[in-house]
């Protein structure tokens, strides 16, 4: 896998004259997080195994704000949010698909009131239209039968009430899902969302992560499905935390389906 | 001297339901104290939410046990009222069950009849919570927050309900003990499924003694209830009633959608605005102070959280779930609601002494929610999706931190360094954002 992957941006878009179908927004995590950046891939080789006709932004994307918004820092947030839709709206973007549940909450219900409309999905919801309308194919491949649970995301489950586009995909997948005690509604936290991620934890008795990883590992699942690079890196820490790397991995739905592929 | 009990019964109705006035005003004035809301859009969701989730309990009977005792003492509730109606006219008139003869003598019977049967479910449910409370101990009952008056004062509520149903069966029992010895005043109506298997230990007690038990229990059983009308103001009991307001005017955008501060965006669009005027004067007669960011106190909340705060019933579902307390942190919703309650009433008794608010060298930051509270947060949204009575902690954790961020600068300290991150690069990280695309090129 030497070859460079060919992901188009906008400024090249738009020198050509075109305009892609749907704008693939990457997110902080999806372009610098190491982890992370490997679900970004698996996402766009999955676009272009559907010929799906996207574009990024590059270096003209920048934070959408979620963390500053959520820790306190409405200026900041607004600051951010106003000059990315700018730039959307400079390029014309109607449509947008993202890996980062985060960028996708956001995008989806604070930018309509800066001036920013558009229509957003997040990358599990896409790829399950992707399937419906038989752009891609799955089959279960090395998955199938396979012990899986899925952990959901807050800010795609409780906060904007999708629980059943990952689930459907992991369907397809013909994996064998096992869910957690606290699912969908009930879910709980990874312990990264509401800026968390990025300082330490108040004293208590457990790190939220350990606490969600043990919740996972009592379902005896070989892998721990999610659809958020947050939970990713929460999830993996805590894996590594009760020493279960061998036994149990963590992996992106898209991830999932790119290697259900080979891709 | 005939007409005694019945202005007896009369000054108590009326001072009992004027205290209760006097008191749910002040609730208003307290709620007041807020930011004004507009909740006047969504209207057809909002009403939808207060026949399901409130009327409905759709959310109580996610925990199927207590949900189903709760049912009972909802319904029971509610539906003894009708009862309590006949005992206001014949407490007025002299009357005794006038009902039954307005009503034809099945229906009549059929009300009794559930009515015994309700409050037998009530008194059920009522000594299984109070078991679940004190003997079981369930985790969410006992939490620290918990302790002393709220812990009282959920003991007190079930033992009221617990007294008010025998109360009400024992009256029931002497009232057909009463009728088989066809005394005079009382008629022979109703259907007793219940009471009657009190009425065995009732037998060989004379006429004068039953009438005496009679219109004990009754008379207890209306003045309790009075009592326990003006005991709501003092008690996190409010729910009965503030659970149907406080549902209409919950949140009804999806629940990770986090309001815009309007005053930030004016801020942000001058700055944005190439033709502004920087050193521009204020406006000619301008003497808007700068609106503060974020809150301190309670009235730099907006009313709906006002409300939330006394509308909470202290069940602890939302510290139940919530990722912070399950790991031991300080954070608990439910202390967030308890404190916003406990700060609005101090403020509230300060304007009854004062006749204005006088600075009290108080606020709700620091005084009762902490910072270390407040920053444990990961607004995963949990508290809001399980809470019965749909209250948002959520909302009022955020506004905090707008107020420590905005007003005071007092993030954590890498909270700030990945908010400059932010500022500077674009990313929480620093990364370069000429660096955003290099994955592309990496294996």
């Amino acid at each position: 896998m030497s070859e460079a992957l060919k992901v188009p941006t906008m400024a090249e878009y738009m020198a050509q004259g075109k305009q892609p179908e749907v704008l693939f927004w990457v997110g902080c995590a999806g372009s610098f997080d190491d982890r992370a950046k490997k679900i970004t891939k698996a996402f766009v080789k999955l676009l272009h195994k559907a010929n799906i006709d996207f574009a990024v932004l590059g270096t003209e994307e920048s934070c959408t704000g979620d963390p500053a918004k959520r820790a306190g820092n409405e200026f900041l947030f607004q600051m951010q949010a106003m000059t990315n839709i700018e730039v959307l709206n400079g390029y014309g973007i109607t449509k947008i698909v993202t890996a980062c549940p985060h960028c996708f909450n956001t995008i989806k219900n604070e930018y309509p009131g800066l001036g920013g409309t558009y229509e957003i999905m997040h990358h599990t919801q896409f790829l399950k239209t992707l399937l419906n309308e038989g752009k891609l194919k799955v089959e279960g491949g090395k998955f199938k039968g396979k012990k899986i649970t899925f952990h959901d995301p807050c800010y795609l489950g409780r906060a904007n009430g999708e629980y059943e586009a990952p689930r459907n995909l992991l369907e397809k997948l013909e994996v064998e899902l096992v869910e957690m005690k606290r699912n969908k509604r009930h879910g709980m936290c990874c312990g990264a969302g509401g800026a968390q991620m990025f300082k330490e934890p108040e004293p208590g008795n457990k790190d939220v992560n350990v606490l969600r990883t043990e919740q996972a590992m009592e379902t005896s699942s070989e892998i721990i499905a999610t659809g958020c690079p947050f939970c990713m890196v929460m999830m993996n820490d805590g894996v590594k935390a009760k020493n279960a790397e061998d036994n149990v991995q963590v992996l992106d739905v898209a991830e999932m389906i790119a290697n259900a592929e080979d891709l | 001297m005939q007409y005694l009990p019945n202005i007896l019964f009369t000054i108590a109705l009326v001072a009992g339901i004027g205290y209760f006035t006097l008191n749910i005003r002040k609730i208003i004035r307290n709620i007041k104290l807020g930011l004004a809301v507009d909740a006047s859009d969504h209207t057809a969701q909002r009403w939808g939410n207060v026949v399901r989730i409130a009327l409905g309990q759709s959310k109580m009977v996610v925990r199927p046990i207590p949900g189903l005792l709760h049912f009972f003492v909802y319904v029971g509730f509610i539906i003894i009222n009708i009862e309590v109606l006949e005992i206001i006219i014949d407490g007025i008139f002299g009357t005794h069950r006038v009902l039954s003869t307005f009503l034809p003598t099945g229906l009549y019977n059929f009300l009794i009849g559930s009515f015994e049967i309700l409050a037998f479910l009530v008194l059920v449910g009522v000594i299984l919570f109070w078991t679940r409370r004190n003997i079981q101990k369930l985790r969410r009952f006992w939490a620290n927050e918990m302790k002393g008056w709220p812990k009282n004062d959920a003991n007190l509520i079930l033992y009221f309900e617990m007294v008010l149903m025998v109360l009400f069966l024992t009256m029931n029992a002497a009232d057909q003990s009463l009728q088989a010895l066809g005394s005079p005043h009382y008629v022979q109506a109703g259907a007793y499924p219940i009471s009657k298997f009190i009425v065995p230990f009732m037998s060989g007690l004379s006429e004068a003694t039953l009438i005496a038990i009679e219109r004990g229990a009754w008379w207890l059983h209306i003045l309790g209830i009075l009592v326990f009308l003006n005991y709501l103001y003092f008690s996190k009991h409010l729910h009965i009633i503030l659970a149907f307001p406080n549902v209409y005017f919950g949140k009804v955008v999806p629940k990770g959608k986090f309001k815009n501060l309007q005053s930030v965006t004016n801020e942000v669009k001058m700055m944005m605005d190439p033709n502004i005027d920087p050193f521009a004067a204020p406006a000619e007669g301008t003497t808007e102070t700068p609106a503060k960011f974020g809150a301190s106190d309670v009235m730099d909340l907006n009313r709906i959280q006002l409300l939330n705060a006394y509308t909470c019933t202290e069940c602890g579902r939302c510290t139940d779930e919530c990722p912070a307390n399950n790991t031991g942190k300080k954070l608990s919703p439910r202390k967030i609601m308890m404190d916003t309650r406990d700060r609005l009433e101090e403020i509230g008794k300060n304007i009854n002494k004062n006749g204005e608010f006088k600075p009290d060298g108080k606020q709700l930051l620091d005084d009762y929610i902490t910072r270390e509270e407040l920053w444990a947060c990961t607004t995963c949204n949990a508290c809001v999706q399980v809470c019965p009575v749909s209250i948002d902690p959520l909302s009022i954790i955020m506004d905090m931190r707008q107020y420590l961020v905005m007003e005071q600068s007092a993030a954590p300290m890498e909270l700030n360094v990945a908010m400059t991150n932010i500022e500077n690069n674009g990313a929480p990280w620093p990364y370069n954002q000429m660096d955003r695309l290099n994955w592309k090129n990496e294996n």
